[in-house]
């Protein structure tokens, strides 16, 4: 038998839905997780699995130092190393008016108190990234970012969760709610979940579900396209942009090219599928193979598009309802939420258990966007 | 940057051809992509560098008969580009047709068509077990299609495993090219021949001559081959390639001999991977174990001018194949060229003929089904090749009673290889059905993710440089 | 390994890892290669197992070889004189 009370229910079995059960879990919490498909379907599992405090907003910063920090120590965590490697990650400049525009990011982070960021010359960055195209002149770069595993990391989160005593309904579709004065009823097809506390964590969907619960959210979708090559022999370590270019690059670990940095597919976010759109793919392509001009005769043997909220100033969504009680939202992480995982679910934590943070997430409140209620 | 036409054919096996000589003698402009280098498709491959010679006997009459085929479609306006892979069509969203992407001379190019017949064909369905990703295991139509490119047979014992027409079909053609059969192992089940009577006197009154045919070639191969009925299981040794082989009949004891070669078949089944890409509504085929795209009576897909014929909508052989594409191309004439409206009788013709072959076809489909252990496999079977992944691995993975394949996919690696899961889709469907008590059917197959074939970076590149050069 | 059942009479010279050989017109490099004593087409990516032909219809990339210069599959690709065939025992190199 399923159990249908619980202190908290999370709607999204994505990583912020896991690793926001996982902290509630940990502090002596009863969490269920309520998830349409399965565990990772759709962005957490196609996300290019950056972890990037680069040229982030600087709003965004302080929690994402934090959560960079996490990383480093993420089988404290979950147990498992999540295939995550500090690596490195560059901006490449490909032009010296290129190198301006990065000198003037690395001082505008500097007097916000940030040291994490430094320019590399054109001789560093061959060292880095030895199958870079001569003509780059230099970087930005941070040493302590990377990139991690998605799949693994899902999987670590999701044993974490279950380890923890967390319950994980997959398959389930939360279609209404209902509040009263024991808190709130969620409907799942002809089942009904309770709780006093509800976390929205429903990406793409969470839009939807908001309006749900009783907050009306205003939201776009994304539908990032990545691609995915054969196998080759180890050539690189750091994660690769490009100033001006939607380009992100790296190796895997098991040696692939993995290809992506945020250029647009098509979405049809009712049927839950996107469209790889091959003529702007094509840009990614061509950024890849000026940069890396080796790597032209590698080959594409997957492409695809992940759904995902955004907002309009490309910033999360992280916070309490100040219409719904019982109700926190956590979503529109715009194409950039994966380095910040570990860090939502103290946040939320935070939140849920005490009230209140010392995190600095004011830039992140729903109400910023223009809340109405949706009764 | 991309050239009109009012159909795309890929394919140019029976279905294909078919279509393209039916269509273009409606005016209609026509290109029909393929990725081998000349046309035939799978059983008519290279039939036109075979017309005679040692080959043409060794591979029999219904092989040389394609040539007429091919002659009739060289012959006919529609323009035909080999060498030609498809590696994504993009629907034209509702609009009807769409672009196909495709790579030939390592050119990417684009194509739009106002209609597009699939004519893609079938596969063969892997069956794996331990021991069939060593080198000197392959696939019996594999080692048909080495024998009509190549003209060449395998040398040493060779072991043929498995059951159906292809397999009796191409143990006559080896013997007849001079080569010898170490054993044949039948994995018919017992049993097959009495409940499926009825569906049995079916075929022979509505397709007489295939049918006994193949009772003969059975017979021939009985005599003079040593024989070894209901065989249930099966695992390949060696080392960097096949040494021995072991299998075990039902209720028998494991014997282990020595190969050189095995070549195996359960069947084929249709290459689902375009259509399951465009998102094509599929449906489970009880009768022939597995997926096929649903078609209504023309042949068009759930996406409006999409259409799909031959086996690549579901296997009924190449006769059937021709007839289907003649029929998807009268539907495709009545939509684009309203004015030009096909003779009723001819359509009917089509159909009573495809009709009879339909119902000679279902006691092949029932006799010949693969058994079940063909499609369960034992935990220490490679189940994707590429990746390597085993059917313990993906056991393993037992989850709240859902299961999906693009789950184990998503946690294994299983089907993320160059091969896209074309070998493992059905391996995996199957396993996770067991895990979770249910049926492949509603479990499914994986999705599809472009490209339909690799290309490489610099290939696609070039399609941005048209853009912004254009 | 395979053998003709009979001697093709047009026939092209191509290169199998630098050393010519002769093949005939019309077939595709996997029958060929299918014809060499040595065992298999080069190595799986991912598990280094030594890999052959399963197919012979452009389904399961077992039949990976380089053909002047890209990764091609083999029995999909009729040989044509000159052509350069390289099996690879690793994962394709990209050079700096
Ligand atoms: C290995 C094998 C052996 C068989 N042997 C026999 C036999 O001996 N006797 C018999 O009666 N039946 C046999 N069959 C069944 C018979 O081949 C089919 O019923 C019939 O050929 C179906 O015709 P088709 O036109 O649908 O497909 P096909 O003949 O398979 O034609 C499909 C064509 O599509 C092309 N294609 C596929 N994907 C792409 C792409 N992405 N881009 C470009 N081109 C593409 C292929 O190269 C192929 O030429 C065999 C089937 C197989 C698979
Ligand atoms: S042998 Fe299978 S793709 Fe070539």
């Amino acid at each position: 038998m399923t159990r249908t009370e619980s202190d908290i229910l999370v709607i999204g079995g994505g990583l912020h839905g896991l690793s926001v059960a996982l902290q509630l879990l940990r502090a002596g919490r009863s969490v269920t997780i309520l998830e349409e498909s399965w565990v990772g379907r759709h962005a957490s599992g196609a996300s290019a699995a950056g972890v990037r405090t680069m040229f982030r907003p600087v709003s965004e910063l302080p929690v994402s130092v934090e959560a960079a920090g996490m990383w480093h120590r993420i089988e404290d965590l979950v147990g498992d190393t999540c295939g995550f490697h500090a690596n490195g990650q560059l901006r490449v400049a490909e032009r010296d008016t290129d190198l301006i525009s990065l000198e003037n990011r690395v001082r505008e982070t500097r007097s916000a108190g940030f040291k994490h960021e430094e320019m590399i010359d054109r001789q560093t960055l061959r060292r880095l990234a030895p199958a870079i195209a001569p003509h780059c002149v230099g970087a930005l770069y941070v040493c302590t970012d990377g990139a991690a595993d998605p799949h693994r990391t899902l999987r670590a989160f999701r044993v974490a969760v279950l380890a923890a005593g967390g319950l994980i309904c997959e398959g389930t579709s939360v279609t209404g709610a209902d509040h009263n004065d024991t808190g709130w009823k969620l409907l799942c097809g002809d089942r009904i979940f309770r709780a006093p506390v509800v976390v929205n964590a429903a990406g793409a969907w969470a839009g939807k579900i908001a309006a749900m619960l009783g907050d009306d959210i205003p939201l776009g979708v994304k539908a990032s396209m990545m691609m995915v090559t054969e196998r080759v022999a180890p050539f690189l370590d750091p994660v690769v942009s490009a100033v001006g270019r939607t380009l992100s690059f790296k190796q895997s670990e098991q040696g692939t090219l993995v290809i992506g940095g945020g250029l647009q597919g098509r979405a049809d976010v009712e049927a839950q599928r996107s469209f790889v759109d091959f003529e702007r793919l094509a840009r990614g392509a061509r950024a890849a193979t000026e940069l890396f001009p080796a790597v032209r005769n590698i080959r594409i043997v997957r492409t695809w598009a992940g759904i995902e909220a955004t907002t309009s100033d490309h910033q999360p969504v992280i916070g309490a309802s100040t219409r719904s009680p019982g109700v926190f939202h956590v979503f529109g992480f715009s194409g950039h939420g994966f380095q910040l995982v570990p860090v939502t679910g103290l946040i939320l934590r935070d939140l849920i258990i005490d009230t209140k943070t010392s995190r600095q997430i004011a830039s992140f409140a729903p109400d910023r966007l223009g809340v109405r209620s949706a009764a | 940057m991309s050239d009109h036409v009012d159909l795309i054919i890929i394919g140019a096996g029976p279905a294909g051809m078919s279509a393209a000589i039916a269509a273009s003698r409606q005016g209609l402009s026509i290109v029909v992509l393929d990725e081998q280098a000349r046309p035939g498709g799978q059983i008519w491959r290279n039939v036109e560098q075979r017309r005679d010679g040692a080959l043409s006997t060794v591979l029999g009459r219904d092989y040389a008969a394609g040539a007429e085929l091919v002659d009739r479609f060289r012959a006919c306006p529609a323009d035909y580009r080999a060498e030609a892979s498809v590696w994504h069509i993009d629907e034209g969203q509702g609009t009807g047709g769409g672009k196909v992407f495709y790579l030939k001379d390592h050119q990417a190019r684009v194509l739009e068509g106002r209609c597009i017949l699939l004519a893609t064909g079938a596969q063969e369905r892997p069956p794996a077990f331990p021991g069939w990703t060593l080198p000197g295991v392959m696939g019996i139509g594999a080692a048909q299609v080495t024998l009509k490119s190549g003209g060449q047979i395998p040398d040493g014992p060779v072991w043929i495993a498995g059951c159906g027409p292809l397999a009796y079909l191409y143990a006559m053609q080896l013997r007849r090219a001079g080569g010898t059969i170490a054993g044949f192992l039948d994995t018919t089940p017992p049993g097959r021949l009495l409940p499926n009577f009825f569906a049995f006197l079916q075929a022979m009154l509505f397709q007489p001559a295939p049918m006994l045919k193949g009772v003969a070639w059975q017979l021939a191969l009985r005599c003079t081959v040593p024989w070894v009925p209901h065989v249930a299981a099966l695992t390949a040794d060696g080392g960097d390639r096949l040494k021995t082989l072991t299998y075990t009949t039902t209720g028998g004891k494991p014997v282990t001999v020595e190969a050189a070669h095995l070549l195996v078949h359960e069947g084929i089944v249709p290459g689902t991977h375009p259509t399951l890409m465009l998102g094509c509504e599929q449906a489970w085929s009880d009768a022939q174990d597995c997926f096929a795209p649903k078609l209504d009576e023309w042949g068009e897909t759930s996406l409006p001018g999409i259409f799909v014929a031959g086996d690549a909508g579901g296997i009924a052989g190449a006769q059937a194949a021709r007839l289907r594409g003649e029929l998807a191309a009268v539907a495709i004439m009545r939509r684009l060229k309203p004015s030009a409206v096909a003779e009723r009788d001819a359509v009917k013709r089509l159909r009573s003929r495809l009709s009879r072959i339909i119902a000679g076809r279902a006691f092949l489909d029932r006799y010949f089904r693969p058994r079940e252990a063909a499609c369960l496999p034992p935990d220490d079977t490679v189940i994707c090749r590429c990746e390597g992944v085993t059917a313990a691995q993906i056991r393993a993975l037992t989850t709240n009673g859902l299961g999906d394949p693009n789950m184990v996919k998503a946690f294994t690696r299983a089907g993320m290889g160059p091969c896209q899961g074309r070998q493992c889709g059905y391996g995996v469907a199957r396993l996770t059905a067991e895990i979770t008590g249910t049926h492949a059917a509603t479990v499914g197959l994986y999705r599809a993710r472009p490209p339909l074939k690799p290309i490489t970076l610099g290939e696609l590149a070039v399609l941005d440089k048209q853009r912004t050069e254009a | 390994m395979f053998r003709k059942i009979a001697q093709p009479a047009q026939g092209v010279t191509v290169e199998v890892d630098g050393t010519p050989v002769r093949a005939s017109l019309g077939e595709t490099v996997a029958d060929l290669l299918l014809r060499q004593t040595e065992v298999g087409f080069g190595v799986n990516a991912a598990s280094g197992r030594v890999r052959a032909p399963y197919c012979m219809m452009g389904v399961c990339f077992e039949c990976l070889v380089e053909i002047d210069g890209r990764d091609s599959q083999a029995c999909l690709m009729p040989v044509r004189e000159g052509m350069r065939i390289t099996r690879r025992m690793g994962r394709p190199e990209v050079a700096a």
